[in-house]
């Protein structure tokens, strides 16, 4: 012990136990890859990028979809689904327990958030994991919210964008969680073959039933940089193969490399990119809305002569 | 100790050994000990009977991994008649860890996939210990898509400890693998009966495990994770296995409870290394039983049950 520690102890241990992420008064924090020490405000109008080294901290999902839908017309979906535990699961703690901890350290009821709202001017449906919440692990909550996202994307015929970061599924609801990634896939097999897009965008870090099912089956599978993504973990696989793993292994550029992923988006270009893909993909202009109104007028002018004149054309309902 | 024995069948291990030597004393000496055989072959039984009538979630777990239970090939030759095995994915290779082909029950032509383990070492090795790699499940795709074709049932046999955890895995995308055929097998215009014989390992085992039917075997399990991982990670201690084990609630009996399972298939005394073809009755049974009752439906409301079943997976409480 250095005499300095002896005459301040406490300031010793603060910077041992927080020197990774510490967060001094709330209004500085360390970047996990270069340790600059950034100023809040600061980062947040970068979208929490590192302006050092452009390392992509992870957001929140509320942040997340903040950032990402338009500031008017956003709806919640499904907000009030509560997790349950019908495992009555225990191990060192009682699940319960850790879902109402989980629920009061980050203010929301479960791992996904989704909402509907605008990108652009374009109607979308967008979710987002809560990494926080355990892990943005997913359980029945997870699972049934973003069918739900998925069946209103399918029903008003708008895209659907989801913004992962998972470690995979929730073990404390066992098969139930298992099932969850059956139940998100066939979700959006509907809107597969209803030609609704679906967008995945995998964010740091998704792995394991997750990466196994909803995050890998967008119509575009899209990456932030440097991101960990795959199906085992790091040290599963270490420990499986006995060899050491290749330097960048699992990242967002390993995945394009290989095949799994069909771009790599910088988070500050993440709105106009895929605003950019989704009105190619649905057919909108460039910029704007096409005229919503007049067609609207058109067939309502149609349907108002087809009710006055019913016998004009009949038989003609095929 | 016996090897053919699992720890918690030593008692019944030290008896059989007691009757052999016995058996052995009778051959040689003039001496009638048949009776006493015939008394210590019933305290065998008898013995049998007590230890598996309350066997644990660990227990099942170790017996659903023994060495010497049947695999999909020995049901496959058991069970149907005039197999072509089918290789290949078409793309990079032939994954030995799922067998698959087209096959006849009581005459009639079925497509038959399962994951596949080996008995030697070299087997096993060959096998890769029953956990296939992408090109296995791309494997299965293909085939299920064929059976569709052909108007034939898939039947899944599940027996895998997951998908591979390797390097070579992830850089072939293991995610989108299993991901893909969760989609595909939740809209597949033929029916589709899985049935867990051995170890149901997470989503390694669900990737060839969506269906209409689920049949377990008695001692079979089916779990998001392996109870070594689960304990690794929640208990930080891998010998919490047994505990992980009951609270995932991963055999069949437990998963019927909780409305997961549609058959449960009785295995003989002692579990179904014991009398393999006893078993393989009872698989037979309950698949021609479960034919009848999907075949009966016509495709739309079979695939409308399908999706249903699987948007009720952890759907909350009406």
């Amino acid at each position: 012990m250095s005499w300095l520690d002896k005459i301040v102890p406490s300031m010793g241990r603060i910077q041992r136990t927080d020197r990774r992420t510490s967060v001094p008064d709330g209004l500085w924090r360390k970047c996990p890859k270069c340790e600059a020490v950034l100023y809040l405000p600061e980062l947040e109008k970068h979208h929490s990028v590192c302006p050092k080294c452009d390392h992509h901290l992870r957001l929140t999902a509320r942040k997340r979809l903040d950032w990402f839908l338009d500031a008017e017309g956003r709806e919640e979906v499904a907000g009030d689904l509560q997790p349950v535990d019908r495992l009555k699961f225990r191990d060192s703690k009682k699940y319960k327990d850790r879902l109402s901890a989980a629920q009061k350290d980050t203010d929301e009821n479960d791992a996904l958030i989704a909402m509907r709202g605008t990108l652009e001017g374009m109607p979308i449906v967008a979710v987002a994991f809560e990494f926080t919440f355990m892990g943005g692990s997913m359980g029945a909550v997870v699972g049934e919210k973003f069918v739900r996202a998925a069946s209103l994307a399918l029903e008003e015929g708008i895209p659907l964008v989801c913004f992962s970061a998972s470690g995979g599924a929730r073990m404390q609801e066992a098969l139930f969680s298992l099932m969850q990634m059956a139940k998100t896939s066939a979700a959006l097999e509907k809107l597969k073959q209803a030609g609704v897009p679906y967008i995945s965008v995998l964010t740091d870090p998704v792995y394991g039933g997750v990466s196994a099912s909803l995050a890998m089956l967008g119509d575009l599978n899209v990456a932030e940089p440097n991101a960990l993504i795959g199906f085992a973990g790091p040290r599963v696989i270490e420990q499986t193969v006995r060899e050491k793993l290749p330097e960048g292994f699992q990242r967002s550029e390993f995945l394009l490399e290989h095949g799994a992923v069909d771009m790599i988006v910088h988070r500050s270009e993440m709105r106009e990119r895929l605003g950019g893909v989704l009105r190619k993909l649905t057919g909108l202009p460039a910029t704007g809305l096409p005229d919503v109104e007049a067609p609207d007028l058109v067939d309502v002018a149609e349907q108002v002569s087809e009710n006055d004149e019913p016998l004009e054309e009949p038989g003609n309902d095929r | 100790m016996n090897p053919n024995y699992l720890d918690f069948e030593q008692p019944i291990a030290e008896l059989q050994a007691k009757i052999e030597e016995l058996r052995l004393v009778g051959n040689d000496s003039k001496i009638n000990i048949s009776d006493e055989i015939g008394k210590l072959e019933e305290k065998s039984k008898k013995l049998t009977e007590q230890i598996f009538r309350d066997l644990t979630a660990w227990q099942v777990s170790q017996l659903s991994r023994h060495p010497k239970r049947p695999y999909t090939l020995d049901y496959l030759s058991y069970i149907f008649t005039d197999f072509d095995e089918l290789h290949g994915d078409r793309h990079f290779a032939d994954d030995a860890a799922i067998v698959g082909g087209v096959a006849r029950l009581d005459d009639k032509p079925v497509m038959v996939i399962g994951h596949q383990k080996g008995r030697d070492v070299k087997e096993k090795v060959r096998r890769n210990f029953g956990m296939p790699r992408p090109e296995g499940y791309r494997k299965a795709c293909r085939l299920m898509e064929m059976a569709e074709r052909f108007h034939m049932p898939v039947l899944t046999f599940i027996d895998t400890p997951g998908a591979y955890p390797g390097i070579d895995a992830e850089e072939r995308g293991q995610s989108e693998a299993i991901a893909y055929n969760l989609a595909v097998m939740s809209r597949l215009k033929t029916p589709i009966i899985s049935t867990v014989v051995g170890e149901g390992g997470s989503g390694g085992a669900l990737a060839i495990g969506v269906c209409d039917e689920l049949q377990m075997l008695q001692y079979s399990t089916y779990s998001v994770i392996s109870p070594e991982g689960c304990a690794s990670i929640l208990w930080k201690s891998a010998e919490k296995a047994p505990e992980a084990a009951h609270a995932m609630g991963i055999t069949a009996e437990r998963l019927q409870e909780l409305g997961f399972v549609d058959t449960l298939i009785e295995e003989p005394l002692g579990g179904a290394h014991r009398h393999p073809l006893t078993t393989a009755d009872h698989v037979k049974e309950a698949l021609l039983a479960s034919l009848e009752r999907l075949q009966a439906m016509d495709t739309d409301a079979l695939l409308e049950r399908r999706y249903e079943r699987l948007m009720s997976y952890g759907a909350p409480a009406q």
